[in-house]
This record gives structure tokens, C-alpha cells and sequence, in this order.
């Protein structure tokens, strides 16, 4: 920002002709980059809706939400569960737009599943969101010290990865289901993590391979600075857009995994639930109930969908050699 | 080379080694084995327990447990699951049902993923391309298993109750003719006026080729004939010369129109043999088509006799696919009066009982195969058009195609013989990668069909916490993924000079 202002002050009343060159720095020019790719600003304008609506609606650790039905309580079925969700005008034949009494309708025990579905979405995010932080943060670190300090470290690190990739995500992520997934959505998310960041780790060790030869972190060596800064302030800003986007897919294949794994049963554990765990109760319900299986698969596809998106675009957005933006 | 092959080979066992270390103990400790028992109301429970406890070696610690299996797994011993069935007789059975799910999704994906990345490549910012591009992130973010649920629902039951009276309504077609329209006009590069004609065209052949399907109610009785055959295998003809040797001059062309007319004719004549072959029957034909369709481009390919060869080859091995599925299709009257009337299935991998010839016994097979393959191929499908689509635009801006285009060579040589063969290198990489993708989406396609495969397997032991399955299925899968690896490895190498093992 300071960049910016010191910059455009002198450049504009120096040049007549109007042909201002404006310095920008990195971060201005990767968000730039980021809010012109459309698809991406859609990804996150509607994760952003998914996120809010999750958590406000039926509330959050004991904060109250605005909807006044509970996803534990039973009710009266209205209309064998139908939804009452109207989104058709009435000048189109429909019958206007409303919420009605249980707009994604009830379940067979008359729970409204609206609120059940905001808990689903609630618990899926929640892992996918930790998977992603905790899977992020070994692996750059393990990719940090296998990069920057190669020799004993970097060979058993890498041996670890490598043992580590030879078993299929699944299989190791329903092993790890099987052991965490009663213990509620924070311990599968932090577990799930520690079993999924060899990927990462790997790009980031890649990356250091690569930087730690350049001659910024030469000089910075030859000046004396320590280990730690040197991987924390001169090699890691480098690293952060690789990073960040790996981070943001990574969020997308959890959201996945997640919902897999509790079809499955080995994610989150009944009574509380998650989408893939109501797609698995209710997927007997399809012929009669269409509707019990198509909320959370809208809400898994959607989540991911966005995320996806927002990682397009934040790939774009830090590649440097990037000139034209892709709509 | 070999100095390679030998220090991948022993890097890869020891950390194949590892991993079943990982395994064995994180599945050991998954959960309580015993669980079902202890809820047991029966009075022999406590002799239950102390019988599965001995069988599974519960009182011995779990290095013990560890260093015992491995043993046992050295004199190719896999152990008894914990109702102490063979796990080395359950895994054989489990493996060739997974195999037969897997290789053909695998195969189709790849072919059609392969094909619709270049087309989009070639076709770069156009309709189709952005299309294409959108279609696989909605693939990225589909979740396998409701996918799976979808297509049983409306490719199966809706599909067979549709069949009793298999007439499309006007709406449907009128749908399906937008569509083609839609797909011909962001094919077509060029000013609008052409890409509306395409548009038309599209629309109109669409159209024409739905009414006429549900005029003759062809749903109810499907095959071709020979006229349609013949027309089938004639346009295929035309294509393969095309990709391999281009219309001029006229020698592959003959070649290849020759094989489709024998292949068209043949499958008139050998009606006997056709009705109820042998595998090894077929086996047989396909290789007297390899030898007189070789034969036929050899003789009339002229200067261009190799590419002739591999037209007509082409040509004759599409026109036996043909033939066998029309074979199959008119083997589905009788075989879906056998099953009453409800041919889709989306159980298991064959119908209980069913008894029927070679083709029906096929079509059974088939009809298993066709749902739960559709929801493999959706996952790679994906993953196969982005890679092949990326390496081809890479290698469509190389210099070296630039000067084969300067030198005056018709586009079709450039695609095909310049960018293709070298775009296709950084897929071969991409098969070692995807294939554990493509365990991890058997898995769950396996649960939805209830098809008795590995991933079933798996699945049923980690539940009851039985250590012997779980560890089968990963020694297959675990090998697997290293072997292919090494595999992608050496096939890049050798494919591309550029790289060097060491």
C-alpha cells in the first residue's frame, strides 16, 4: 500500500503524456489477478453464502441461530416431508418465493431436515477445513527442513513420504476414520491431517530444492543469518503461493474424502452427522424421499465446486508468468 | 538401466515393507475386535471370544502379531480372516471381480478422456473448450458414491421401467437434438455463419436419429443389420484413414474400405460359428482379421503401405467390435424376458441362476458392468481430459511443430504425427498416478453395487477390525502403485530421450 502511494505521487506529475507506469506490489497484483478471474469471485461468493448459512442458521457451539427448528427434534410430518422451499414467482405459475415451514422438508421421523442439512454442512466443513490447516502446516514443515537442510534429514523425511504415498488416501483415511471418527468432527479432521500431507510435502521440498541454491539466500547465508530466518523470511514468502494454492485443493479432495469416508462408515459417527453420513442414511429413501438424498449432495457438490474455483483462480492469480487472465 | 531398475526395486520393497507396518499396527488399533461378541446374549460366548481371541492372536502383543504375519506372508501364506476363512481363497476371488470392474473403466477413460482433451486443445477458447473445462470441475467435485446412487436410480430403475414402452417423448428428443446441435456448433471454428450451419446440421441429425430410434422402437429390440452395419464400419473406414494416412492418394483408403466390406459380409457368413462361439473362438477371428486386413493394406497401400496397414487393421478390429456388440444386442430380447424385463441391473456382477449362450452370458456381464463402470469412468474421466488437454496445448506451441507446419505439412500430420505421439508422454506418468484414484473410487462403487470385489472386502474387515483382509488388500494395491510407478518411470525414459535415469 505505502509502496503503492510513494510510487503513483512522483510517476504522475513527472509524465506528461499520461503513460503512468504504477508499481504494484506482489499482493496487490495477485489480488488484482484474483478478483478480474470471475469464476473464482463466484467460487468464493458462494462459499462464502455456504460458510455463513451453515453456521448461522441452526447456530454454533451454543450461540443460537436464526432458524428455530432443531436438527434433534422431532415434529408432526407436514405433507409426508415435502419441501416447502418455493422459488418460482408467482407470475411464473409457481407459488412465490418463500422458506415455508420446512423449506428442505422431513425427514421419516419428522425431523426438518433443513437444520439436519446445516449440521451436515456444519461437520463437513469443519473437518475439511482442519484436514487443510493440519495437512498444510506438516507438510511445509517437513518440506521446509527436508529442502533447506537436505543430507540425514532430508532422506529419512523423504523416505517417510514416500512410505506414506504408497498407501491409497482411502485406505489410510478409513483406517483413520475407523480409529477417530466417534471422537467427533475435530479429532477426525486433526487426524485425517497428520495422515494426508505427503503431497505437500513434497511440492514444498521442491520448491526449497530450488530456492535455497539462489543468490538472495546466498547473501543472506553469507551474512550470517540464522537457519530459521532464513527458511522463515527469505525462502517461505516465496513458497506461499504454491502453498496457498495446494492448501485451497487440498480443502476441496477433504470435503470429499470426508463425505466418502461417512458413506462408508467410518467417518463421523451417528448421532451427530455429516452430508456423506446423511447421504448413506437416506440413500434407501430415494425412491420415495428424493429429496432426503438431494440437499446434501447439492451442498457437498457446491462446497467443493467453489473451492475449486477459488483455487483456480489463486493459481492464476500467483502464476508470474500469467499475462492474460482466463474467464 | 538395469542398475536403476534394481536400486528402485530395493528402495520400493523397503518401503512397501514400512507401509504394511503402518497398516498392520493402525488397523490393530482401529477398533475392538471383539465388539460384536461382547453384546452376544448366546451361552457359548465366552468359548466365542476365547476361539477368536486364539485365531487372531488377540493375547499375543502387536509386534508379535506383526512379525508372525510377516512370516507367514514369505511362505505366501496370507493368514485366515477372523471366521477363519483362507484370506488368500477370498482375495483370488475378490481380485478378478475388482479387475474386470477397474481394467474396463480404466481403458474407457483413458481413450475417451484422452480424446476429448485434444479435441479441446485443438479447439482452445472455443465453446466446446470452455465447456469441456467447466464439466471437469463439476467431475472434480462430484462425490463418487452419490454419483453412484444417481445413476441406479435413473440409469437403472427409471431405465428399465422406460423400457416397457421405450417411445421418446417429443420433449426428450427435442432436448437431445439442442444438445447435438449445440456440441456440432462449438466444434466448428470459424465465422458465425458456419458455426450456425453446424449448429443446424447438428441439430437436424440429432433429431432425425432420436424420432427414427423411438418410430421403430428400437429400444425394445436392439441391433443393426447389415445394411446399418455396413454403414457403421464404412464411416469408421473412412475415419482411420483419415487419422493414419489422410484420403490422398487413394491406396489406404481402398484398404481400409475393403476390410470394413469382408468384415460386414463376414459377419453375415459365419453365422454358424457366430451364434454360440467360444472365448477362444473369438480370440481366433480376431486374429484371421489382423492377418487379411494386414494383408490388404500391404497389397493395395502402395507407397504408403504402413500407415495403409494400420487403417485397415483399425478398420477391421473396430468392425469386429461392432459385430460382437450387435451380436450381443440381438442376444436382448431373450435375455431380458430371462431377467423380466428389467435388463439394467445395479447388483452384483451376474444375475444368480442365469443360464444362457455365449451371448447372453456376455450381455448378463455387460449390463452389471455398464453402472458401476459409468461411475468410475466419471472420476478419471476428469483428471484424463485436463492432463491430455494441457500437454497437448504445451506441445502444439513446441518449435519443432511450428517448423513442421513451415515446411507446408497438411494440419492432419501435424496433429497426428508431430504433437500426438509427444503429447501422449506426460499421460503415461498420469496412468501411474490415477491408478490410486481409481482403487479408492472402487472401493466406494463397490459398496453401492454390492459387487463381491477388494474393495468390499476391505471394507467388511477394517469394520471388524480383522488385520488379515485389510493387509491382502493393500500388499495387491501397495505393489501396484510401486510397480506402476516404476513402470511410468522407465516408459517416460524410453519415450523420452530427453530424460535420463540414474
Amino acid at each position: 500500500m505505502t509502496l503503492n502511494a510513494q510510487a503513483k505521487g512522483p510517476g504522475a506529475s513527472t509524465d506528461p503524456q499520461g503513460m503512468t507506469i504504477v508499481a504494484r506490489t506482489q499482493g496487490q497484483m495477485v489480488r488484482r489477478r484474483f478478483f478480474r478471474h470471475r469464476a473464482a469471485l463466484a467460487g468464493m461468493i458462494i462459499f462464502g453464502f455456504v460458510v455463513i448459512l451453515a453456521f448461522s442458521s441452526i447456530g454454533f457451539l451454543g450461540v443460537p441461530g436464526w432458524w428455530d427448528k432443531s436438527y434433534l427434534g422431532t415434529g408432526a410430518l407436514v405433507n409426508q416431508g415435502r419441501p416447502t422451499l418455493s422459488v418460482v414467482p408467482q407470475f411464473l405459475g409457481g407459488d412465490g418465493l418463500h422458506l415455508g415451514e420446512h423449506p428442505f422438508g422431513q425427514d421419516n421421523l419428522g425431523i426438518d431436515y433443513f437444520a439436519l442439512t446445516m449440521r451436515g454442512a456444519q461437520q463437513s466443513l469443519i473437518v475439511a477445513l482442519i484436514v487443510g490447516v493440519v495437512a498444510t502446516t506438516v507438510g511445509t514443515v517437513v518440506g521446509a527442513v527436508a529442502g533447506y537442510f537436505r543430507g540425514g534429514a532430508e532422506a529419512t523425511l523423504m523416505r517417510l513420504t514416500d512410505v506414506m504415498i504408497t498407501i491409497p488416501v482411502i485406505i489410510i483415511a478409513a483406517v483413520v476414520g475407523q480409529m477417530t471418527g466417534k471422537s467427533g468432527a475435530v479429532a477426525l479432521g486433526l487426524f485425517l491431517g497428520l495422515v494426508l500431507w505427503p503431497t505437500l510435502g513434497r511440492l514444498v521440498r521442491g520448491e526449497f530444492l530450488s530456492l535455497r541454491e539462489k543468490e538472495f539466500v546466498e547473501a543472506a547465508r553469507a551474512a550470517g543469518t540464522s537457519a530459521q530466518r532464513i527458511i522463515f523470511r527469505h525462502i517461505l514468502p516465496n513458497t506461499v503461493g504454491v502453498i496457498i494454492v495446494a492448501a485451497t485443493l487440498s480443502v476441496a479432495s477433504a470435503v470429499l474424502l470426508e463425505s466418502a469416508l461417512s458413506f462408508l462408515g467410518f467417518g463421523i459417527q451417528p448421532p451427530d452427522t455429516s452430508l456423506g453420513q446423511l447421504i448413506n442414511n437416506y440413500r434407501s429413501a430415494m425412491t420415495v424421499r428424493p429429496w432426503l438424498f438431494w440437499w446434501p449432495g447439492i451442498f457437498i457438490i457446491a462446497i467443493a465446486l467453489s473451492i475449486n474455483f477459488i483455487g483456480d483462480g489463486l493459481r492464476d492469480a500467483f502464476d508470474p508468468r500469467q499475462t492474460r487472465v482466463r474467464a | 538401466m538395469i542398475v536403476f531398475i534394481a536400486r528402485r526395486l530395493v528402495i520400493s520393497f523397503f518401503v512397501l515393507l514400512a507401509a504394511t507396518v503402518i497398516m498392520f499396527v493402525l488397523t490393530a488399533l482401529s477398533g475392538d475386535p471383539l465388539e460384536d461378541l461382547r453384546q452376544d446374549n448366546s451361552p457359548n460366548r465366552a468359548a466365542k471370544i476365547a476361539d477368536r481371541t486364539e485365531r487372531m492372536q488377540l493375547d499375543d502383543p502387536l509386534p508379535v502379531r506383526y512379525l508372525s504375519w510377516l512370516g507367514n506372508v514369505v511362505r505366501g501364506d496370507l493368514g485366515v480372516n477372523r471366521d477363519g476363512h483362507d484370506v488368500g481363497v477370498m482375495l483370488g476371488d475378490a481380485l478378478s471381480a475388482t479387475l474386470q470392474l477397474v481394467v474396463a473403466a480404466t481403458v474407457m477413460a483413458i481413450i475417451i478422456g484422452i480424446v476429448i482433451g485434444i479435441v479441446s486443445a485443438l479447439r482452445q477458447y472455443s465453446g466446446f473448450d470452455y465447456s469441456v473445462t467447466f464439466a471437469a470441475f463439476i467431475c472434480f467435485s462430484l462425490p463418487v458414491f452419490w454419483v453412484a446412487v444417481m445413476l441406479k436410480q435413473y440409469m437403472a430403475i427409471e431405465f428399465n421401467n422406460w423400457l416397457k414402452d421405450p417411445s421418446i417423448p417429443p420433449t426428450v428428443i427435442g432436448a437431445l437434438a439442442l444438445l447435438g446441435g449445440l456440441v456440432f456448433g462449438a466444434l466448428t471454428t470459424g465465422d458465425r455463419r458456419r458455426r450456425l450451419l453446424s449448429f443446424a446440421v447438428g441439430l437436424a441429425v440429432t433429431g432425425a436419429l432420436f424420432t427414427l430410434l423411438s418410430v421403430t422402437r428400437w429400444f425394445a429390440d436392439p441391433g443393426f443389420g447389415l445394411p446399418l452395419l455396413l454403414a457403421i464400419s464404412l464411416a469408421a473406414a473412412v475415419g482411420f484413414t483419415v487419422l493414419s494416412a489422410g484420403l490422398n492418394p487413394r491406396g489406404p483408403l481402398y484398404a481400409a474400405l475393403g476390410a470394413a466390406v469382408i468384415g460386414a459380409l463376414a459377419s453375415e457368413v459365419l453365422t454358424p460359428v457366430l451364434s454360440d462361439p467360444t472365448w477362444l473362438e473369438i480370440f481366433g477371428l480376431a486374429l484371421v482379421t489382423v492377418a487379411v486386413c494386414a494383408g490388404l493394406g500391404y497389397a493395395l497401400g502402395g507407397l504408403q503401405r504402413r500407415q495403409a496397414v494400420s487403417a485397415a487393421v483399425l478398420t477391421g478390429l473396430f468392425t469386429g467390435g461392432v459385430i460382437f456388440v450387435d451380436r450381443m444386442l440381438q442376444a436382448f430380447n431373450d435375455y431380458s424376458a430371462a431377467v423380466r424385463g428389467r435388463p439394467i441391473s445395479t447388483i452384483g456382477a451376474r444375475t444368480p441362476n442365469f443360464e444362457g449362450n455365449f451371448w447372453q452370458m456376455n450381455l448378463d456381464s455387460a449390463s452389471h458392468l455398464l453402472l458401476p463402470s459409468m461411475a468410475l469412468i466419471l472420476i478419471s474421466l476428469a483428471t484424463y481430459t485436463r492432463y491430455s488437454r494441457a500437454s497437448m496445448l504445451e506441445v502444439m506451441n513446441q518449435d519443432y511443430v511450428r517448423t513442421a507446419r513451415a515446411k507446408g505439412l497438411p494440419e492432419r500430420t501435424v496433429v497426428v504425427k508431430h504433437a500426438f505421439r509427444n503429447g501422449l508422454i506426460p499421460i503415461t506418468t498420469l496412468m501411474a498416478v490415477d491408478f490410486a484414484g481409481v482403487i479408492g473410487g472402487a472401493v466406494v462403487t463397490e459398496t453401492v453395487f454390492g459387487w463381491e470385489g477388494m474393495g468390499k472386502m476391505f471394507i467388511t474387515a477394517l469394520d471388524q477390525v480383522d488385520p488379515m483382509p485389510v493387509m491382502a488388500f493393500f500388499i495387491v494395491t501397495g505393489t501396484a502403485i510401486v510397480v506402476f510407478n516404476m513402470i511410468a518411470d522407465i516408459l517416460y525414459a524410453y519415450l523420452d530421450p530427453r530424460i535420463r535415469l540414474s
